[in-house]
């Protein structure tokens, strides 16, 4: 790669003449607003532990379809909607019953284990813009172009969806109970997120890939989280955080030549544990009443 | 605290005293093939502050449940304001038996009686919209209860008292004519028990809203209450706490011998089969 | 993981056998794996008791990183998971300081080390591809004399520790206010627990991978605690169950061309499935029967 000039506008100009940095930006931009909102709520509804299967699902779904010869963002979309339904449908018993999740989380990817198998059997694959490693730890490079409209649309979708739903969805996340009374239809939130969030996690696999979900969808919101008690700030804060950490690690993985999901996920970790720093040593938002 | 607490039975209430609030009448209520309530029947007035007592599991949640329109009725019907019970009632606030949030939720405790507000509301709340009139029922609320020092910290960092009364400000934002409470005193101990007990007394009076409050000890809130429907054995027996709390009553609820006790300072006991209204009470 | 070449049964049990054990690295991946299964039947009653399904998941992650970073360096990689594990151990431990559960500071620390570990591998080699997956999917065919011997004298210590530290360990997993009132060091043995499991996390990871050691923690454990009450039980049935899907994961595999792997998970799930089903069934049927007789 080429070495930066340290002149921020003539070097931000020179990554943006390559098609492929331009489209990464786009990709980038949306896949990190979307998962900066969802994670909010991950974060809220203590399901870190469903979102983290739901990336090992989509390593085995993804793969699964390279080694069957589907299309694997297919094959990746479809799997990880219909496990996030399926968790959705034990509802409110997912929270603290972790054994059933990781049950199934470790045959999920036993089955990744297989298909990974075949997959490197075959030895090709060539044309998805789907390999092992990349969709391990992803490869935003590579998307192929004709994905890329897929990939908006899905993004574009989940926003709108999102909108609608996210002040009912924040009452049923806080306080169940009450908001049942109240007529939120709390089940039917509750399964909706999870497809939501099957959907969130599919894309952001292409960016990050399966191992590096977590950075990106968790770690920006969980961050915001630490900043601002306000839910809505939150949510806005979460997003921009993704967002700033996805285009910095393009950035940086274009003028150091390392990965870009390296970048992007080592930004994130950094900048959560600042927060966490922050908050404890600088007294942070709030001096905290019970520690 | 009211020296003489109404009763609606002996003296007409000042509003419409013709018209219950809550009416129930014959309700009979089965949940998985077990009878819960057999065949009650009650009246709620406007601004009473009625105690639903009874030992666990006697179905006192189950009423309130079953008031709210959360539960199917096997037989019998019940009218809250004229209309069937139904779930998504504005004019009801419900404070529900509670565990408590747990110390990572970092959102202020206005966002929580906030979402009582508008939570049910699908969109946004968009920024250039004017909030003043909401923000002004969100504090009034918080001030009713006595929330003020502590509604902007974390809602998972305060006290068992505190966040009770947070949900009881979130219960109320809405100016319900109903408030519901199941169990709010649980866990919390005597002095905020007695705080909590008179902030809804005080609410009841200045806004005329009818109060039904689920307790398993009646004590901490006995200078508060107008009548009790005490529930045992799927059956209620309603009326003035003098009344219903008696040996005779309790023993034909109970259909066993129980002895109620009066201490010298007011403090009711009871023995018996059951543990019920001692100061501790061992609870599941 | 790849056989070279696969070898048909001749479904004459004792011919079958003789030939399983005729290869010194297939009598070595046994070897190594009864003992992991051992000790992973163990560790995972208490991981699941535990409800740390996630922290051990961690671990796990944290392996990749501790291996990849002694590819780089050149090291042995069993050197990097020892270090990776325990670091990681001691960090998960402070981060749940408030005794909390910390899902997203636990999931940091793995997303970090798992972006780590792919920083050293690009970094290393760029014929990394191998190297990624041996260390996530496992490489039985690898397990050298001396791997035999690291990992006897890994399990025989995590062995000899839980049955020294099992009795006051359940009453801390199970109800760790009254054990802590009563004088047990909790907070000592939430510490101790996570070193284990990162040691044993290291030797597991050349048969089953980093991300399959999981199946072998969590799901004979959960397996046992659906079918008894009895902690006794519960843990021989665990360990038991971990052996049987090893023995049968790694047989199968050994006739077929695809990963031992996927054959322990899908054993193991199968029977996980297998066991709440047959636990569910006979309640449903029971509450069917009510409210027909209701109605």
């Amino acid at each position: 790669m080429s070495s930066p000039s340290f002149n921020i506008w003539q070097d931000v100009t020179r990554m943006l003449q390559y098609d492929f940095m331009r489209q990464a930006f786009m990709i980038g931009g949306m896949l990190s607003l979307v998962a900066g909102f969802i994670g909010y709520f991950v974060v809220l509804r203590h399901q870190a532990f469903a979102g983290e299967s739901l990336s090992d699902v989509a390593f085995t779904g993804a793969i699964g379809g390279a080694a069957l010869g589907i299309n694997p963002l297919l094959t990746l979309l479809v799997t990880t909607i219909a496990v996030a339904l399926g968790m959705g449908g034990l509802g409110e018993r997912l929270r603290g019953r972790d054994v059933a999740i990781g049950t199934m989380l470790a045959w999920v990817l036993g089955l990744g284990a297989l298909f990974l198998h075949i997959y490197s059997a075959r030895g090709s694959g060539s044309g998805t813009g789907f390999s092992g490693v990349s969709i391990l730890f992803g490869n935003i490079l590579g998307i192929p172009a004709a994905q890329t409209a897929t990939i908006v649309w899905v993004s574009v979708l989940t926003l709108a969806i999102l909108a609608v739903v996210a002040r009912p969805l924040l009452f049923a996340s806080l306080d169940p109970a009450v908001a049942a009374v109240r007529g939120v239809p709390v089940r039917a939130l509750g399964l909706l997120f999870m497809v939501l969030l099957a959907l969130t996690v599919s894309e952001a696999t292409l960016a990050v890939g399966a191992l590096l979900v977590f950075a990106l969808v968790l770690l920006p919101a969980a961050t915001a989280q630490q900043l601002t008690m306000r839910p809505y700030r939150a949510l806005l804060l979460g997003a921009g955080i993704a967002l700033a950490c996805m285009w910095l690690g393009l950035t940086l993985g274009f003028y150091s030549g390392l990965p870009t999901s390296v970048c992007v996920s080592g930004l994130a970790c950094l900048g959560y544990a600042a927060a966490l720093l922050w908050r404890r040593y600088a007294g942070g938002v709030v001096k905290s009443a019970s520690m | 605290m009211a020296t003489s607490p109404f009763s609606p039975d002996a003296t007409p209430a000042p509003e419409d005293a013709t018209a219950p609030i809550i009416s129930v009448r014959n309700l009979s209520v089965r949940l998985s093939g077990r009878d819960i309530l057999e065949d009650v029947s009650l009246q709620v007035w406007p601004g009473e502050f009625l105690a639903i007592l009874g030992p666990n599991g006697a179905g006192k949640s189950t009423l309130l449940k079953a008031i709210l329109g959360l539960l199917p009725l096997a037989s019998g019907e019940i009218t809250v304001m004229g209309q069937p019970a139904r779930r998504g009632n504005g004019s009801i606030g419900y404070v529900p038996q509670r565990r408590h949030f747990e110390a990572d939720v970092h959102v202020r405790g206005r966002d929580i009686v906030r979402l009582g507000l508008d939570g049910n509301r699908w969109g946004l709340p968009v920024p250039w919209g004017s909030h003043r009139h909401d923000d002004e029922a969100v504090q009034r609320a918080i001030t009713l209860v006595g929330a003020s020092a502590y509604a902007d910290r974390p809602i998972g960092r305060l006290s068992g008292g505190e966040q009770q009364r947070l949900l009881i400000a979130q219960a109320l934002v809405t100016q319900p004519r109903i408030l519901a409470l199941d169990e709010p005193l649980d866990s919390l101990d005597l002095k905020n028990q007695q705080g909590v007990a008179r902030v809804i007394r005080q609410i009841s009076q200045e806004n005329g809203a009818s109060v039904l409050l689920v307790a398993h000890d009646v004590n901490p809130i006995l200078p508060a209450i107008d009548r009790v429907a005490y529930v045992a054995r799927g059956h209620v027996a309603v009326g003035k706490p003098d009344e219903v709390i008696t040996s005779e009553t309790l023993s034909r609820l109970y259909a066993t011998p129980i002895e109620v006790l009066r201490a010298s300072d007011g403090q009711v006991v009871v023995v018996g089969q059951t543990d019920e209204g001692v100061s501790y009470h061992a609870h599941g | 993981m790849l056989m070279a070449d696969v070898i048909a049964p001749s479904w004459d049990l004792l011919a079958d056998l003789q030939l399983l054990f005729a290869l010194h690295f297939m009598r070595n991946a046994y070897l190594a794996g009864t003992l992991v299964a051992i000790a992973a039947g163990l560790m995972g009653y208490f991981m699941v008791l535990r409800a740390e399904s996630f922290a051990g998941h961690s671990l796990a992650n944290v392996g990749f990183a501790g291996a990849a970073g002694a590819a780089l360096v050149g090291l042995p990689a069993l050197a990097g998971l020892f270090t990776a594990g325990i670091l990681a151990a001691l960090g998960i431990h402070l981060l749940g300081r408030s005794r909390q559960r910390n899902d997203v500071a636990v999931g940091a620390v793995f997303t970090a080390a798992l972006a780590l570990g792919y920083l050293f591998i690009h970094l290393a080699t760029s014929e990394y591809a191998a190297n990624i997956y041996n260390t996530l999917f496992g490489n039985i065919v690898g397990i050298s004399d001396g791997d035999v011997t690291v990992i006897a004298w890994t399990c025989l210590l995590i062995v000899a520790a839980l049955a020294v530290l099992g009795r006051p360990l359940l009453f801390a997993s199970l109800d760790p206010d009254v054990a802590a009132a009563r004088g047990v060091p909790v907070r000592w043995l939430a510490l101790a627990y996570l070193i284990l499991l990162a040691l044993l996390v290291a030797v597991a990871v050349q048969i089953v991978g980093v991300l399959l050691i999981f199946a072998l923690l969590v799901t004979p454990a959960a397996i046992g605690q659906q079918l008894s009450a009895r902690p006794a039980v519960a843990l021989a049935l665990a360990v038991a169950l971990a052996l049987i899907f090893v023995w049968l994961g790694l047989a199968v595999a050994y006739f077929t061309p695809y990963p031992a792997g996927f054959y322990i998970t899908t054993l193991a799930f199968a029977t996980y499935a297998a066991v709440r089903v047959s636990r569910l069934l006979p309640q449903r049927i029971r509450a069917l029967a009510a409210w027909r007789g209701a109605a």
